[in-house]
């Protein structure tokens, strides 16, 4: 028996006709591109796709992916998402979300779907600035920044979202960023392989209202200066000559030279599948320290935590198996009746 | 040894109906006492209405007046419609179920009273200055001052256990008592105790000692010189089950997806006096039913919204804050024009409020609470057993109108039982749903000619990609747009669906008389109280018709022309007058309000002399 065949799908498969509406120059494109270049090389049929997003300029997306989509509410596309994927488990389920958006009105859903472990991949567009609503700060945006809400600087501590979704025990954290489409896609892919909730940070400019939001790690020269690629199985190198390291020293990490009696077989070397929650967490917070540089592609992947919605759909099968499949008229008739003549 | 004296010569009387009521502290079972006296009775084929009344504290201190709990019944040999004005026997554990209940003892009524809790402690956490078992306060009724404690502890002596757990027994001596005064047979309590315990036969037999030993003193006792018998009711033939409202709403929710066809799913987040609901479903998953406890009340409702787009008969339950909290998505869920049932369990509110007493003042947050233009259609439940009807209804009209629709009960209805006539399975209304299967003409919004339905179009089904969310749609073909006449086009079609689903509602007809003194327009469960009430004020001469809606939005197409009919229009409620407000909108009528607002049920003696002045009234201003 041969398998019935998937029909080829392209990129243009993904594609809709309505007018894609952002700022030109917006980061967003870059990662629709990327999305639409993914989605066709998955093996997935298109109708299987659900993408599901809140309120924001990212939230638009579903409109220009011609799968299955839904424009939610602010902050809801979590729960929106868990109630699809309850309902079908085998639908593939994607969250186009922002800081805004996933972090601020809608950060309980967030945690919470991502402790459960919810089978949903989640792109969290950061551009660090709320850009619909033209230019109030951020839940991630810097201390200090100024903006239209906060003309004399933002007054409150940023999250740091991968360390918050490591928090809550996100079984597959990554980050990659809109101009390096090449390693987007490849986290991409990644992300769509792993069966649990998927955590993607997404760093994103908004050329209007926070124009340069990450240059010092996209700006071509600096780029490798400030960047560190995690790469499963090997250590941490960085720099323009990959002549920079990092490694533990005690409970820290820290920046060394290559060279001088320091090897690359000193280093850290990168395990995605590392158990102890506090590795991921270190490399999460690594760039709020002096000198270190950003991680980005996958922090971590854990891919045999059991996935909410197959544990909810056991129970209802084992329920069934044991009980048998339910009959009515048993239901209306439960407990203690009597018969009035 | 006892010394034998001349057998008790006791009496027995044929009533037609009683009310008994169980108070004590919270810790003290009075609710298991309360529900074990009902289905005995319910067993014996009594008619019955019950109301259990609990603090809203799970434990407030011992002994104090805010942690008194109740279980009020009434039953029967004939049709009854309320747990009871007044009480004919008051079980008071405690100084404080005494002081916070005696108002309700009928005079020279029953009166039970443990007597091992009044001591100068006891009377002090219930604020009593005097005790009122020495101080002839209690003149007025029959009283039975009963060691209840010490009784319980000298039954259950040999058994092996430690003084607090034999406390623990003492509601079995106390329901015993009730069922010496009513001729009860113990069977059914014993099986309770038996499937309850187990695992813990000990438990079970000392409970089963404790009530046993409750009726043999009253058996035993000269001063119980008459008991009761209450015949069955004459109800309509059948078989029949005791229902609480909760339970009601939960068992028609899965017959409502059988009945489609369709997987149910249901996200809850846990809410007094709603949680029964979801409680009660995460049982049923061998009938495909998801049950889903959300994080909080928007994704209760947000995730029921992805489910519904994905396929499923799916619903949220909540009580008033709660619904406050959904606000915003049921919007979203009239906007994507999607089937879900979202069951409001009215508390008394503001805010907290009154979280275990019940009101009826949530109408107005279902009908307006949206931001801008949101119509949806609203149900109401008048009695425990209707919930199921009502649940089956607005998953009907949701699935056949692809809307959002909104279902009012209340606390009193949730937690209140009566026998229920358990309908046979062939009987019930059956409406299988199609999803679009077919991309050949299918656009999102292109409606059903009849019921102004879009097509449901779930995920996974080749060819029928397409986008929805919360941006207005282009007429027809669901594409965001902004254009100023799409928009009010769009605004009045979902408005025009809510009203078309007047072709599925019956009309009015006013229980009664067909025209006359008064009309009494009324929802939700009020239904009892008007109901008794009415009966005795037309037996009185006065010419009454009642009508009970259950479909608030819209209303019953013949509704306005009834007023005309009678002098007078009526409209009690337990708020501030949210229904006449509505009624006097839409159909100028100078509909009087009649209000209560205190987390109470209507008596039905209140509502008689309300029903005797509204007519009064009437006939003055002629």
């Amino acid at each position: 028996m041969t398998p019935t065949a998937l029909p080829v799908l392209t990129k243009k498969d993904f594609q809709t006709d309505q007018e894609v509406r952002w700022c030109p120059g917006c980061g967003d494109y870059a990662i629709l591109s990327a999305v639409q270049s993914v989605f066709p090389e998955l093996g997935i049929p298109r109708e299987k796709f659900v993408i599901v997003s809140g309120i924001g300029c990212s939230s638009r997306f579903p409109y220009y992916m011609n799968t299955f989509g839904f424009h939610s509410i602010h902050g809801r596309a979590p729960a929106v998402a868990t109630g699809v994927k309850l309902a079908n488990p085998d639908l593939e389920v994607w969250v186009a979300t922002g800081d805004g958006d996933s972090l601020s009105i809608g950060g309980n859903h967030t945690i919470h779907m991502l402790r459960r472990n919810v089978g949903i991949k989640v792109l969290m567009f950061n551009n660090r600035i709320y850009g619909l609503t033209k230019g109030q700060y951020s839940p991630t945006s810097e201390f200090g920044k100024k903006t239209k809400s906060t003309p004399y600087g933002s007054d409150a501590r940023p999250f740091n979202p991968l360390a918050l979704a490591i928090g809550a025990e996100t079984t597959f954290v990554a980050r990659s960023v809109d101009v390096m489409q090449g390693h987007l896609k490849e986290v991409l892919k990644k992300a769509a392989a792993h069966r649990g909730s998927a955590y993607i940070e997404i760093l994103q400019n908004c050329n209007i209202f926070n124009d340069g939001a990450w240059f010092h790690l996209t700006e071509k020269d600096a780029r490798s200066e400030h960047i560190v690629h995690l790469e499963h199985g090997k250590p941490l190198v960085f720099g323009k000559n990959r002549d920079k390291g990092i490694r533990m020293n005690g409970l820290d990490l820290e920046v060394v030279q290559l060279g001088n009696g320091v090897r690359e077989g000193d280093l850290l070397i990168h395990d995605e599948e590392y158990r102890n929650p506090t590795y991921a967490f270190l490399l999460s917070k690594m760039e709020e320290l002096p000198g270190f540089p950003t991680p980005i592609g996958v922090l971590r992947s854990w891919n045999d935590v059991p996935r909410y919605e197959d544990i909810v759909a056991n129970q209802v099968k084992e329920v069934t198996a044991k009980k048998g499949v339910g009959d009515i008229a048993q239901l209306l008739h439960a407990g203690d009746t009597w018969e009035v003549k | 040894m006892a010394t034998v004296t001349n057998p008790i010569v006791k009496q027995k009387q044929v009533i037609d109906k009683a009310v008994v009521r169980f108070a004590g502290d919270s810790g003290d079972g009075m609710q298991i006492s309360g529900s074990q006296f009902t289905n005995t009775v319910a067993l014996a084929g009594n008619d019955l209405a019950t109301f259990p009344d609990y603090p809203a504290e799970i434990r407030a201190p011992a002994g104090t007046l805010p942690g008194v709990s109740g279980y009020q019944i009434q039953f029967s040999s004939s049709d009854i419609y309320t747990p009871g004005d007044s009480v004919d026997v008051l079980v008071a554990m405690n100084p404080a179920a005494l002081k916070v209940n005696l108002k309700d003892l009928k005079s020279n009524g029953i009166l039970i009273v443990n007597n091992d809790s009044f001591t100068d402690a006891d009377l002090k956490k219930a604020q009593q200055t005097s005790n009122p078992l020495e101080d002839h306060s209690l003149d007025g009724y029959r009283l039975f001052s009963v060691p209840l404690e010490r009784l319980t502890h000298s039954a259950l002596e040999g058994l092996g256990l430690d003084a607090k757990s034999m406390n623990r027994c003492k509601n079995f001596f106390a329901l015993g008592m009730t069922y010496w005064l009513y001729n009860r047979s113990m069977d059914h309590t014993y099986r309770w105790l038996d499937e309850k315990f187990q695992k813990k036969p000990l438990l079970a037999e000392a409970n089963k000692l404790a009530m046993k030993a409750g009726y043999s003193y009253c058996e035993a006792t000269e001063a119980f010189q008459v008991s009761y018998e209450i015949p069955p009711a004459k109800l309509a033939p059948g078989t029949y089950r005791n229902l609480s409202g909760n339970q009601a709403l939960a068992i028609g929710f899965v017959v409502a997806a059988r009945q489609a066809g369709l997987p149910l799913f249901l996200g809850s987040y846990p809410i007094t006096p709603a949680s029964d609901i979801l409680h009660e479903l995460s049982m049923y998953k061998n009938f495909g039913v998801t049950t889903f406890q959300a994080e909080d009340e928007i994704a209760a409702i947000t995730s029921a919204i992805g489910a519904s787009y994905t396929g499923a008969l799916a619903m949220t339950t909540t009580s008033g804050p709660g619904m406050a909290l959904k606000t915003e998505a049921m919007g979203l869920a009239a906007m994507v024009e999607l089937p879900i049932v979202i069951v409001d369990v009215q508390r008394g509110g503001p805010s907290t409020g009154l979280p275990t007493k019940t009101e009826q003042a949530d109408l107005l947050q279902a009908m307006f609470s949206r931001n801008s233009e949101a119509p949806l259609p609203i149900l109401a439940a008048c009695t425990p057993g209707d919930c199921f009807a009502v649940a089956i209804e607005a998953c009907r009209i949701a699935l056949k109108y692809m809307i959002p629709v909104i279902v009012l009960t209340d606390g009193y209805l949730a937690n209140g039982a009566e026998p229920w006539l358990i309908p046979s399975v062939d009987k019930l209304p059956k409406f299988p749903v199609k999803f679009v299967t077919s991309p050949e003409g299918f656009l999102p919004y292109k409606r059903d000619p009849d019921t102004l339905a879009r097509p449901w179009a779930i995920p996974g089904t080749p060819g029928l990609e397409h986008r929805v969310g919360g941006i207005e749609k282009q007429d027809i073909t669901g594409n965001v747009n902004y254009e100023p006449m799409n928009h009010e086009r769009m605004v009045r079609i979902r408005a025009a669906k809510v009203e078309a689903i007047v072709q599925d509602i019956p009309d009015a007809v006013p229980a009664g008389d067909p025209d006359g003194d008064l009309l009494i327009v009324a929802w939700g469960s009020t239904y009892g109280a008007i109901t008794a009430a009415m009966k005795t004020q037309r037996e009185s001469g006065l010419r009454i018709g009642h009508v009970h809606l259950r479909h608030l939005n819209p209303f019953p197409r013949n509704l306005g022309q009834l007023f005309g009919r009678y002098r007078k229009v009526l409209v009690p409620e337990m708020n501030m007058g949210q229904l006449s407000l509505l009624l006097r909108a839409k159909y100028l009528v100078d509909a009087e309000g009649f209000n209560k607002i205190q987390g109470q049920p209507f008596k039905v003696a209140e509502m008689e002399k309300k029903i005797q002045e509204a007519v009064n009234g009437a006939g003055a201003k002629r």
